[in-house]
């Protein structure tokens, strides 16, 4: 059980430290999620009123759509070099290599988040300090990362890779964004946990779901 | 196919063309018009066993992939992959005869309700998984990844469901009908359910045969021309 | 237990009836093939005869459509996890992160094979590959040539007492390949077996202690080295390869 544990780390290491010496995706995926939310901002024409029904969509929007960008790599980098190849050879589970990934996926979302939330709240004059909304925002992508890692492997497999993670990812996350939309409007509206009780549970119980039938199903994607 | 099998194939055949003959009748002339909704009612008789069979042939989807992915026998794929196609099929015609029955009956082409939005999410799944297969190297792997769509994809369709609905009680919904199924019109749904369901099973088992058969002439054609 | 099962230890390598198909097209039909332990086989064959494919299954990458293999008397349809312990693969792709570098690289596969004295491990690989002055350098900014004894060093990591080798001279100029050969003369000592495959004669007959022709997913011709020269080996080559056309 620890040899697993440290092998997940010790792909999770590689991973980030790859991505700190390149800071490719992160910086594109940021600029992306900024963009997205000053565009949607003026597609909305950019009305004081009726904003907080708009605001938590945009939010959403941004995430999401940044997650699609940024999953994408989480395998297109180990087709350089055969690396995918290389890992393979090594002794062990192929779930390892899901969690290690996962783990690599889910980190680098949450960087994305760390720094688009505040941005937005600050955008629609929104209150800062909302330990509601971090916990929508941990759960949904605890999910958005056990989908988006196990199709970016499909995906990377495939002749239209770029477009086919988001044609396999968006529809199976409907839940995921329904849930955390739906949340995120009694939070920034100042309510309490009570309304927002039955949203979480349905994350949570995708999220567990999902990281259960992922991490069955990803030795089929790698085998040849 | 040997004589076992041309023998249930002529039986199906048989009862879906007496089903579909029997249903026709029971929808146009047996059943009496709605008197709320009026004639467009009745395509009410033909969207639910359509949308009953889309789940259906999800299922079964679902159900050959597993299979596929422990035994790999291509016929187990050819089941999956044929129900698939013919799922799309059956739900397309859901998100159109929807929109055909709301439009006159509430007012609006598209209400977000569970089940619609199901069916949408649901059509969705099914075009990843037939591009998935179109957009693989090699037909294996399609194959294998289809598979897995299939299986993660139909985990999917409860959930989208169960969150929808959760959604949309929070909102009006509409009414389907007022009164409930009088006894004609539930024999007459029961009776177009099985017809449809029988046409599912006939193109199912015969594109799967397809599909196999496809797959034995090109294994022959390579084996001879090495 | 029945035939199918049982295999005897005393291979380092056996495969039984491997065949492949992708779609329906046959790579490899009814492989028969026993290594022994510390047995350095060449395998030749023409573009396309399966050699990479064949590689590739019995290092465990890739699942044969029918036919089994034993890893040191271990089928690998059983405990693939164990046996990747054992087994190490050079192909003209390194395997390696070219953003980090050879050290960290060597670091993270140490890891994950679980190598015990990791820290001596590496430089003692490093400086049989003589890479010392490029240990902290990043991968991609060596020079195939270098790259490729940087993968040569990750494969040896571990001990394995099977390497495979696919084609690891292509794509390097004739310094690197012969400081490749060079190192790969030495590479079985400590009775390591290994697999070479490769489309280079001369290069195959100066390593090899046996030899196996490929063509067309078939093998159509073996025998252990001694009994060969060089000259009646190019006209054996060329007629096995002729008759399968």
């Amino acid at each position: 059980m620890n040899k697993l544990f440290i092998r997940i780390l010790v792909i999770f290491w590689k991973d980030m430290l790859t991505e700190l010496r390149t800071k490719e995706v992160i910086t594109s995926v940021l600029v992306f999620a900024l963009l997205v939310l000053v565009i949607f901002n003026f597609a909305f024409g950019m009305r004081a009123d009726g904003m907080e029904f708009v605001a938590p969509g945009i939010l959403w929007v941004a995430l999401t759509f940044g997650g699609v960008l940024g999953f994408n790599r989480i395998f297109a980098v180990e087709k350089e070099n055969s690396r995918l190849e290389g890992l393979m050879l090594c002794p062990v589970d192929r779930a390892v290599i899901y969690w290690g990934k996962l783990a690599g996926g889910f980190t680098f979302m949450l960087a994305v988040a760390i720094v688009i939330t505040p941005i937005f709240l600050a955008l629609f004059n929104l209150p800062l300090f909302l330990p509601k909304l971090a916990l929508i925002i941990v759960l949904a992508i605890i999910g958005f990362a056990a989908v988006g890692t196990l199709f970016s492997a499909v995906a990377v497999n495939t002749r239209a890779r770029d477009i086919m993670l988001p044609i396999l990812f968006l529809p199976v996350v409907v839940p995921v964004v329904i849930a955390a939309v739906k949340a995120t409007v009694p939070v920034l509206a100042g309510k309490s946990w009570g309304d927002i009780l039955t949203w979480l549970q349905i994350m949570i119980a995708f999220d567990i779901i999902y990281l259960v039938v992922a991490t069955l199903v990803f030795e089929f994607v790698l085998e040849e | 196919m040997n004589g076992k099998h041309s023998l249930r194939n002529n039986i199906l055949l048989g009862l879906g063309f007496a089903l579909m003959v029997a249903a026709l009748y029971m929808v146009f002339i047996y059943v009496p018009t709605d008197k709320y909704t009026g004639i467009v009612q009745r395509i009410f008789y033909f969207h639910v066993p359509v949308a009953w069979v889309s789940f259906l042939a999800f299922f079964i989807t679902f159900v050959f992939s597993i299979l596929y992915l422990w035994k790999r026998e291509v016929k187990w794929d050819a089941i999956a992959c044929t129900s698939a196609e013919i799922g799309v099929v059956f739900t397309t015609l859901v998100l159109i005869t929807g929109p055909i029955w709301a439009k006159p009956v509430w007012g609006v082409w598209w209400t977000w309700d569970a089940r619609l939005t199901t069916s949408l999410v649901l059509w969705l799944i099914y075009v990843a998984y037939l591009l998935v297969r179109n957009f693989a190297t090699e037909p294996a792997r399609g194959a294998r990844f289809s598979a897995v769509i299939g299986i993660v994809g139909f985990i999917d369709v409860p959930i989208v469901f169960l969150t929808v609905n959760l959604w949309r009680t929070q909102h009006p919904t509409a009414i389907i009908f007022e009164g409930g199924l009088t006894t004609p019109m539930l024999i007459t749904l029961l009776v177009c359910i099985a017809a449809f369901t029988v046409l599912y099973v006939l193109l199912t088992i015969q594109g799967a045969n397809l599909k196999s058969m496809e797959t034995d002439v090109n294994r022959l054609r390579n084996t001879q021309a090495e | 237990m029945n035939e199918k099962n049982k295999a005897s230890s005393s291979w380092a390598i056996e495969a039984r009836g491997v065949t492949k198909l992708f779609g329906d097209r046959h790579a490899l039909r009814g492989i028969d093939l026993r290594v022994s332990r510390g047995e350095h086989l060449v395998i030749f064959g023409p573009n396309g005869a399966g050699k990479t494919t064949l590689v590739k299954i019995l290092s465990t990458l890739v699942k044969p459509s029918s036919g089994s293999v034993w890893l040191d008397g271990i089928n690998i349809r059983d405990k693939p996890v164990q046996i990747r312990r054992k087994i190490s693969l050079v192909s003209h792709q390194t395997f390696l992160y070219d953003d980090l570098t050879v050290y960290e690289n060597l670091k993270f596969y140490g890891k994950m094979y679980d190598v015990p004295n990791l820290e001596q491990q590496i430089h003692e690989v490093i400086s049989w590959v003589q890479l010392e002055s490029r240990i902290n350098d990043r991968v991609g900014t060596l020079s195939h040539g270098l790259q490729q004894r940087a993968s040569i060093a990750r494969a040896v990591l571990h001990n394995p007492s099977i390497l495979f080798l696919d084609e690891p001279e292509v794509g390097l100029d004739p310094h690197a390949s012969n400081m490749i050969r060079d190192m790969l003369g030495s590479i079985n000592a400590g009775n390591r077996t290994v697999v070479m495959t490769t489309h280079n004669l001369e290069r195959g007959l100066e390593l090899g202690d046996s030899i196996v022709i490929l063509d067309r997913g078939k093998i159509v011709y073996q025998t252990p080295r001694s009994e060969l020269s060089k000259a009646n080996f190019q006209y054996i080559y060329d007629r096995y390869t002729e008759i399968g056309k």
